[in-house]
């Protein structure tokens, strides 16, 4: 089992009161699987993501990946999941604008101490980037940055990819090319994939589909 | 990780070198502005430390004659027979070099030529013939004799033998002090028995001129400190804004597994590098800006204080380790507000626009709570400060108070005026002029401070200025001053002058002690000069009246506010006493002054004879009786020196005096104007997503550039406004608070409005100077540019 969810709760302070966004959500995903989490926007898919990624810390229950719970793990901790085992891709692309393409692509790789010269080459060739490497990211197009935040989160080869609508900058054809190439890359890799997604198209994709409805699994 | 994260946060700045200049330059000129007072202040110290040593002052007791005159040679001889173990001295100027001279067999250890140095004879130095020790400088000004170059020689000082001093300065057989060694034999007579004349002054721990001069190099400093005060504006504004910048980049870096500590350590390291290049370049800026005011400083002391200071800068070690620690404490105070909200932040806290975070409300309420504090805190200092440090306490709240409300103040004024706005163009100028204030906020604040030096500075330089010269007029009323060497020239003079000038008045004086404080008495002859030209302060009615008969005297301001005297208080002169009828202004004079009749001070001190006679006759007359004197009367025209001349040389003292004032003005004025650039410039680089809409709307570039101008010289106009209420409020606090701790006189405050519009016009020349560049920047931003912000948009 790569990664297990157990009753996971979470409530944010509002200016209205305290808000439950995940109310007692289970999951489980292995290794090698797809998993897509859809719902309504507010019904808590982004949180339980980032509560998996280490990016933030649960209220009630377990996020045990690789063995680990991390929520018992501290901050220092959590940054190292998120270096080596955990990958993010962000709807906004999250790029370092200061660097160069090829540096933006092993950023990740190299903080991990996992920089693999020939990945990061199958990568960049694979996602059609090999002419933009000297560039700045201000300089490509949003499809394009997109794929490099991708090749960056898959370049130190981690165990879980996760992704928060991943494609919801891009126009259809660019979401295609990008989905393709990430599912391709993902299943080469032997990682598992959670992300959060409004497509139906995407969805239909994954090994599997959760429906999140008011911070609970529909 | 840490080479990956240091190349991430690197990049940044190479990707922004508009920035990182700013910073560099930012803390480069602060801590130079710094750094450069300190090393005028440490070579000065330096100097008076280096002269205190040549004459062991603070080490030694001394005995000098009661009424300040010179004692005989035989006088020590009696003393060292009668088992008092004295030394010692003769001093005088020659050239311009002051002359030591000391009894080497008999002086202390540790005072004179430091060390016997390569190509010194002992033999000659003793014997008379003459080995004169000083540094290179001071043994250019005497080329005629033998010389001992010893660098660490007091400035414009050369040390000699005794008698090679007296035959130099033709004192032959007269001694100025005797140094009391420390060690006396016991049962030696009383004093009082042998030499009654002389009177014992204690060792007071510390150098005369370095207590003399320490309210100067305070003024200096506290000048030096505003300086540095508004580079750290910038420095502050260019981390700030850096970090803001930064903030997504912080946030991705976390996101990707960067712990937060760790990142915390490395933008605190990167900002310690950047401070110790600046803080290096500062220095070496700093040195040229010391090399350039030294001379000055040198002249104002030498003028003001009779300090010899060295016009030459040494590299001092204490003194750029010093700059170096500043510039890091600077970066230090300027950067652990950006470094605690980063190590506060939330990791899935949004990137919020700058002005929105800028503007937030509670900071801002949070700004106007400190400042009205540190008002309320100037307002009660107003009325109660009456020390040097009080004084300066009024500076920093005045200052920092005026300086947090103005952001406050400025957008009250914009919102105000964008009510009355009526075109859609008009409206959104005044709206968006109030988003980029607080961008612009650090600039205006170090633009206020600037200006409020300038006119509080400029104030009380024209303020002593103008009370100045009328007193030059008031006490320099006699046409022609002459000198006289001996009794003989005395006597010429009086024969030649009785019947060719209108009156001869004496000006003679002695020093006592009065009320515990260091006093020079004059004796004044009756006469209507002093009557017509003194202004008092305070008096009583006939108050020369009742000097000139003997019964009364008149004390200066400084006397008057230090002993705690005023009108009707009685002081004793000599053992007599006199009742206190008038206060007058003594300005420049560092010590006590009083004035008595001719014939009470022929009373009290029979032993002075007056060398210095003020005449008053017609000035056309002036150079012909200045001729028949020497002609006739035997008196070298060298011995005259008419009025015009004398205050010449006071006003030419008096405005080098403030030319390093004046100096520090305009730099200070210049780092606000390159903050504003800076800041408008760093702006113009996030300008154009906030432009490009309007562009859109139809306002051409080039309004887009024009208006972009007007708004930095409406806010540089606004400024100034805030800036004149604030620089007078400075000026009467340097005039009515510091000057009278300082200096313990008074000045009145005069108003130079021509001035204040001069300057305020500089200012606004400034602000357009330095919003052109970015303004031209901004109008010529290429179409597509203005395009991708919608482009980005989808």
């Amino acid at each position: 089992m790569l990664l297990r969810v157990t009753d996971i709760h979470k409530t944010y302070q509002t200016a209205d009161g305290p808000f439950a966004v995940l109310r007692g959500i289970d999951l489980t995903l292995e290794a090698g699987e797809t998993l897509a989490l859809t719902g309504e926007s507010g019904s808590g898919k982004s949180t339980l993501l980032h509560l998996i990624g280490g990016l933030d810390t649960p209220d009630a229950g377990q996020i045990v990946l690789q063995d680990q719970d991390i929520a018992a793990l501290d901050d220092a901790a959590r940054a190292a999941l998120r270096r080596g085992i955990v990958g993010v891709v962000f709807q906004q692309f999250n790029l370092i604008p200061s660097l160069r393409i090829a540096d933006n692509i092993a950023f990740q790789a190299r903080l991990a101490g996992q920089h693999d010269a020939a990945w990061v080459k199958t990568l960049t060739d694979r996602m059609g980037l090999s002419a933009q490497l000297s560039k700045y990211p201000e300089q490509l197009s949003g499809g394009q940055q997109q794929r490099v935040a991708i090749a960056r989160t898959l370049a130190p080869k981690p165990r879980l990819v996760l992704a928060d609508e991943p494609t919801g900058n891009l126009d259809e054809a660019t979401a295609a090319i990008v989905m393709d190439l990430m599912l391709e890359l993902v299943s080469e890799a032997g990682a598992g994939l959670l992300m959060v997604t409004h497509s139906e198209a995407l969805a239909s994709r994954m090994s599997r589909r959760l429906h999140l409805k008011a911070g609970r699994v529909a | 990780m840490t080479k990956a994260t240091l190349q991430a946060l690197l990049s940044h700045w190479w990707r922004n070198p508009l920035q990182l200049f700013t910073l560099l330059a930012g803390l480069a000129l602060a801590t130079a502005l710094w750094s450069g007072v300190q090393a005028v202040n440490a070579e000065a110290r330096a100097s008076y430390d280096a002269a205190a040593t040549t004459l062991g002052e603070g080490q030694y007791d001394r005995l000098v004659r009661r009424d300040g005159q010179p004692m005989a040679q035989d006088t020590y001889i009696t003393l060292r027979r009668a088992g008092w173990l004295v030394s010692p001295v003769v001093q005088g100027r020659l050239n311009g070099v002051r002359i030591v001279g000391i009894e080497p067999l008999t002086a202390p250890g540790g005072i004179g030529p430091v060390a016997p140095q390569e190509g010194a004879d002992a033999a000659r130095f003793l014997s008379g013939e003459g080995q004169l020790f000083g540094n290179a400088d001071t043994a250019s000004r005497l080329p005629e004799q033998a010389f001992v170059i010893t660098p660490e020689a007091a400035p414009g000082t050369a040390v000699t033998d005794i008698g090679v001093a007296q035959r130099l300065l033709d004192r032959q057989g007269q001694i100025d002090t005797l140094i009391v060694l420390s060690g006396q034999p016991m049962g030696q007579p009383p004093l009082a028995d042998i030499a009654p004349d002389l009177a014992r002054q204690s060792a007071q721990g510390g150098s005369d001129i370095a207590r003399l001069t320490d309210s100067f190099h305070l003024n200096l400093t506290a000048f030096g400190l505003l300086s540095f005060a508004v580079g750290i504006f910038i420095v502050n504004g260019a981390i700030g804004l850096a970090f803001e910048q930064r903030r997504p980049v912080v946030r991705t870096l976390r996101a990707l597994g960067v712990p937060l500590r760790g990142l915390v350590v490395l933008m605190g390291a990167e900002l310690m590098l950047f401070a110790l290049i600046a803080g290096g370049a500062g220095v070496a800026l700093g040195y040229v800006v010391a090399a350039l005011l030294l001379p000055d400083v040198a002249a104002t002391l030498r003028g003001l204080y009779g300090a010899d200071v060295s016009g030459t800068l040494q590299l001092r070690p204490v003194w750029w380790l010093s700059g170096l620690a500043i510039a890091l404490g600077g970066t230090a105070v300027a950067a652990s507000g950006a470094l605690y909200q980063l190590a506060q932040m939330p990791l899935l806290a949004a990137a919020q626009p700058r002005a929105l975070a800028m503007a937030a409300g509670k900071r801002a309420r949070f700004q106007g709570i400190v400042a009205l504090g540190l008002l309320c805190a100037a307002g009660i200092l107003m009325a109660t400060a009456n020390g040097l440090l009080s004084g300066f306490a009024l500076l920093a709240t005045l200052l920092i108070g005026a300086a947090l409300a103005l952001p406050l103040v400025l957008d009250r004024v914009l919102a105000g005026l964008s009510r009355l706005a009526k075109s859609m163009t008009a409206q959104w100028f005044w709206a968006d002029t109030r988003q980029q204030l607080p961008g612009l906020s650090l600039a205006l604040m170090a633009l206020l401070l600037a200006m409020a030096a300038n006119v509080g500075v400029s104030t009380m330089v024209s303020s002593f200025r103008l009370t100045f010269t009328d007193f030059l007029d008031q006490r320099l009323a006699s046409e022609l001053y002459v000198e006289v060497e001996d009794t003989a020239q005395l006597a010429a003079l009086v024969d030649f002058a009785s019947p060719r000038a209108d009156a001869i008045l004496p000006i003679q004086s002695a020093e006592v002690m009065i009320a515990d404080q260091p006093t020079e008495v004059f004796g004044s002859r009756d006469h209507a000069t002093y009557r017509d030209n003194w202004v008092f302060l305070e008096n009583t009615a006939a108050a020369w009246d009742r000097t000139f008969d003997g019964e009364a005297i008149l004390i200066n301001e400084q006397l008057a506010r230090r002993s705690g005297l005023s009108i009707g208080g009685v002081v004793q002169v000599q053992g007599q006493a006199f009742p206190i009828v008038g206060v007058y202004g003594d300005y420049g004079n560092p010590i006590g002054q009083a004035v008595i009749g001719e014939d009470a001070f022929v009373r009290l001190f029979p032993q002075v004879i007056p060398r210095r006679f003020g005449l008053r006759m017609d000035p056309a007359a002036v150079p012909g009786f200045v001729q028949e004197l020497e002609e006739k009367a035997g008196i070298p025209a060298t011995q005259s020196v008419d009025q015009a001349q004398i205050k010449a040389i006071s006003l030419a003292i008096f405005e080098r005096t403030f030319t390093v004032t004046t100096a520090l003005n305009v730099l200070t004025l210049a780092v606000a104007g390159f903050a504003i650039l800076m800041s408008l410039l760093t702006l113009a680089t996030m300008r154009v997503p906030q432009l490009a809409p309007v562009w859109a709307m139809g306002l051409t570039r080039r309004q887009i550039g024009w208006l972009e101008l007007m708004r930095a010289m409406m806010l540089a106009v606004l400024t100034a406004i805030v800036a004149l209420p604030l620089g007078l409020a400075l000026a009467w606090a340097l005039l009515a608070v510091v000057n009278v701790a300082a200096f313990g006189w008074k000045l009145p405050m005069y108003l130079f409005p021509l001035d204040y519009a001069r300057l305020g016009f500089f200012a606004l020349l400034a602000a357009a100077l330095a919003a052109l560049w970015p303004a031209r920047r901004l109008a010529r931003t290429p179409p597509a540019d203005l395009l991708k912000v919608f482009s980005n948009e989808r």
